[in-house]
């Protein structure tokens, strides 16, 4: 230990010894959960400020949480969307799919079709009515949990599973581990993964689009666990250096895998005041709450495009599951927890919420859940068509030196060379390509 | 170590202690904190949970909190805070959870913790140990395979340091952690739970059987800057670290080829006096690393070898290394350097 650089000096005497404080999670496995601690604002009681108003008017609202959808399962207050049946309808419909895909490629991953997934149970809404309340055409900078925007957006399921397989149909040639997609066609980066990449490159090309007087903004999501990144305080700089039209989604999901928000700084502030340090406008949100995750979205999306500047949007939610196929969460947290989450599953409220309208009822729902799991059967068929991870139908060996550079430099025809004698070697001169 | 595992090392193995390479690492860590109070483990989920890769299990449970914990997910808060814990005197072990992610951490790296002694004339060191997980074979995908330690042996100021079994895991991580300079310590996860042959359609071996299992309860250290003679021979020398060093030796022992393979351990400060004297009697060398090649570390060691064993040489050395593209998932095999490729490079230097 570090002797003080003065050896005799008095400096420390009679001052409190210092103590370091590492955050605790409230509850451990096998504890008793009792969330009252947490505060549930009520449902309509939150103020709707203009949507070009001051950033700072956002203040109370980054400590206050966003609710629509009450007790009563009915819309409340200014932040109502007021959508129609007919979108409600199809916002249920893509939870459906979401929940339908994400249960059968798990159970994939433990078949050993491919070698990793990560669901994303309970948090549906942040991504399905996120996405439906931005344009089409908007940008979207996801992390590896955004699986409803894709969805939402109308992604072929097929392609999704060719992805999640690796095989020989993946438009992204089996490169990335799986769940890590890019589509272009519906305005989707492609995801890394290193945590909050994403979250400058959301905000640059926010900047493009208002360089170039364009019409479409940014939007990106991140986990809480990730603000913690050096990478998503550069994002809130730029965003507000540049009044930038782009959205930060911040899904507080309460874990990030083993460690609770505690270690992104939850104990002692909300993920939503962050914007008040940088100037941005922010909004502290029920994710779980259908409605008000599309209001927010909608709210911050208006904004941007009127260049009256970006959003930091906290969705406060929890992550119903394991981080994913490899994580296994009885280690580190209370089983409890997801039970006892104050606020409920995103689909049953959605679908309660229709009920209480008179617009749905459970046969219909059964149906839906049942043509949901039979659309994502069927395109899992289709998708293995195509093989699955490791069992050889995969694309061509030479792809793998494709598109490292636009063009393929010496050095890399050398080594496909050396790969493509080596898998003939392999299979005995069989085995094309 | 960590009771959980040394129960069940003790058990599976009737006294002789034989220990997987986490739980070597376990062990280092555990006897590091008990020895030196200014030991501190911390990293994302190394704390409660005991990491992704339970390198840190029980730990926090017998050290405490203030000892062993977790972190925000920032590799640059991470290694900046273990500047600023070395600079109070502290002697810091965080953990990156994937060498893939360290990136983040590299300016407070490269730019801090690798000149801190140089710039403050010795006023100030950073006596950290980085453990990260590191290199493929477990279609981890290209964020979690890659092998970037020459992006580190290429900065002054950090020592680099990899062990291949969990013998001299413990001991190299005791004397990284007990150095006075920042050492870079990769651990090449394919290899955590068991030596790895390299043909990737066999069975997985456990550690249980390979001699370098067993390790010995208490305190040793292995010094940095000495390689391993993993096999002596006459016909050609074989530098490997790593997961590499088991590959190298299951595709000289198949082919029967009489080699000696140097294992090195440590890539900075390395054992050049070792790879003299063994090139220098078989005359052939070659290098082998999973890394990329254009830059790779085994530019370097062939540069080294040529310069100083060029008139003991009898044909060029050759490397054999992963290919210049970002890892693939689903033709890892394929991009992974095995048998195969590492036949050739030896049938190509024994018939010069
Ligand atoms: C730069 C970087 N550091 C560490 C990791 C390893 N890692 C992957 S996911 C994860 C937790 C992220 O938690 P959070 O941001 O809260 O998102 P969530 O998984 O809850 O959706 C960690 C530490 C990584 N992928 N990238």
């Amino acid at each position: 230990m570090a002797d003080r650089p003065d050896a005799d000096s008095e400096a420390g005497a009679n001052k409190p010894a210092l103590r370091l404080h590492v955050p605790e999670p409230k509850f451990r496995p096998g504890d008793t959960v009792d969330f009252s601690h947490v505060p549930i604002s009520e449902a309509g009681k939150q103020p709707r400020p203009d949507e070009a108003c001051d950033a700072r008017e956002t203040e109370g609202l980054c400590y206050d949480l966003i609710r629509v959808l009450g007790d009563d399962d009915k819309a409340h207050g200014p932040w109502d969307p007021k959508l129609d049946p007919e979108t409600l309808r199809a916002m249920l419909g893509h939870f459906a799919l979401v929940r339908a895909f994400d249960e059968r490629m798990f159970r994939g991953q433990r078949q050993g079709k491919t070698s990793f997934y990560m669901k994303c149970t309970g948090e549906e809404a942040t991504s399905v009515a996120a996405a439906m309340a931005l344009a089409s055409d908007d940008m979207v900078f996801p992390s590896y949990r955004q699986q409803g925007v894709l969805i939402a957006r109308g992604y072929d399921l097929v392609e999704m599973i060719n992805q999640i397989y690796s095989n020989k149909g993946d438009k992204l040639k089996g490169r990335q581990l799986p769940i890590m997609y890019s589509s272009r066609e519906h305005s989707f980066f492609s995801i890394s993964g290193n945590l909050a990449t994403q979250t400058p490159q959301a905000v640059g090309w926010a900047m493009a689009s208002a360089i170039k007087g364009d019409t479409r903004i940014a939007a990106t999501w991140v986990g809480e666990g990730s603000t913690a990144e050096g990478d998503f305080h550069s994002a809130c700089t730029f965003a507000t250096v540049y009044n930038a039209p782009v959205i930060l989604n911040v899904i507080n999901n309460q874990w990030a895998i083993s460690s609770f928000s505690g270690f992104a700084g939850a104990e002692r502030t909300t993920f939503a005041a962050r914007a008040l340090g940088y100037g941005l406008a922010g909004l502290r949100v029920d994710g779980n709450d259908a409605l008000a995750v599309y209001a927010a979205q909608r709210w911050a999306a208006n904004r941007a495009r009127a260049n009256a500047g970006p959003t930091l949007i906290e969705y406060f939610t929890y992550r119903a599951e394991g981080h994913s196929t490899s994580d296994d969460p009885a280690g580190y947290r209370s089983a409890q927890e997801r039970d006892e989450w104050p606020l409920g599953d995103p689909v049953t409220r959605l679908k309660d919420h229709l009920i209480a309208l008179g617009e749905w009822d459970e046969d219909r729902q059964a149906e839906m859940d049942r043509k949901a799991a039979e659309r994502v059967k069927a395109a899992t068929k289709e998708a293995e068509k195509n093989g699955i991870l490791g069992h050889g139908m995969h694309q061509p060996f030479r792809t793998m030196f494709e598109d490292v550079f636009e063009e393929l430099p010496w050095h890399l025809k050398e080594q496909a060379e050396q790969a493509t004698r080596e898998r003939l070697i392999k299979f005995n001169g069989g085995r094309p390509q | 170590m960590s009771t959980e595992t040394k129960a069940q090392a003790a058990s599976e193995n009737g006294g002789e202690r034989r220990l997987n390479m986490i739980e070597a690492i376990n062990d280092a860590l555990d006897i590091m904190l008990e020895k030196d109070p200014d030991v501190i483990v911390m990293g994302e989920d190394v704390g409660y949970f005991g990491g992704v890769f339970r390198c840190t299990a029980g730990l926090q449970k017998k050290h405490g909190k203030t000892r062993v914990f977790d972190t925000p997910i920032s590799e640059c808060g991470i290694i900046g805070v273990a500047v600023g814990m070395g600079a109070y005197g502290l002697r810091p072990v965080p953990e990156i959870q994937f060498a893939d992610y360290i990136y983040p951490g590299l300016d407070q790296l490269v730019s801090e913790a690798a000149r801190l002694r140089y710039r403050s004339a010795t006023e100030y060191i950073a006596p950290m140990t980085v453990r990260s997980p590191f290199g493929g074979g477990i279609f981890g995908g290209q964020t979690h395979s890659q092998s970037p330690e020459a992006l580190f042996t290429h900065v002054s100021g950090l020592k680099t340091v990899i062990p291949s079994t969990p013998y001299d895991a413990k001991g190299l991580l005791i004397a990284s952690i007990e150095d006075n300079d920042p050492v870079i310590f990769f651990e090449p996860k394919r290899i955590y739970n068991g030596p790895f042959s390299g043909y990737y359609d066999k069975p997985a071996e456990p550690w249980k059987r390979h001699a370098q299992s067993v390790v010995p309860e208490g305190y040793y250290r292995i010094p940095l800057g000495e390689a391993r003679t993993v096999a002596e021979g006459e016909a050609l020398t074989v530098l490997a670290y790593g997961t590499m060093v088991h590959v190298a030796e299951s595709v000289c022992r198949e082919k029967g080829v009489d080699a000696e393979i140097l294992d090195l351990r440590t890539l900075v400060p390395l054992d050049i006096e070792a790879i003299e004297r063994s090139v220098e009697k078989t005359g052939r060398c070659l290098i082998v690393h999973e890394a990329t090649r254009t830059s790779g570390f085994g530019a370097e060691l062939s540069a080294l070898v040529t310069e100083r064993c060029f008139y003991h040489l009898e044909a060029p050395v050759e490397r054999v290394t992963g290919f210049d593209t970002p890892y693939p998932h689903s033709l890892e095999w394929a991009y992974f350097p095995g048998p195969i490729r590492i036949g050739e490079a030896i049938d190509k230097l024994l018939s010069e």
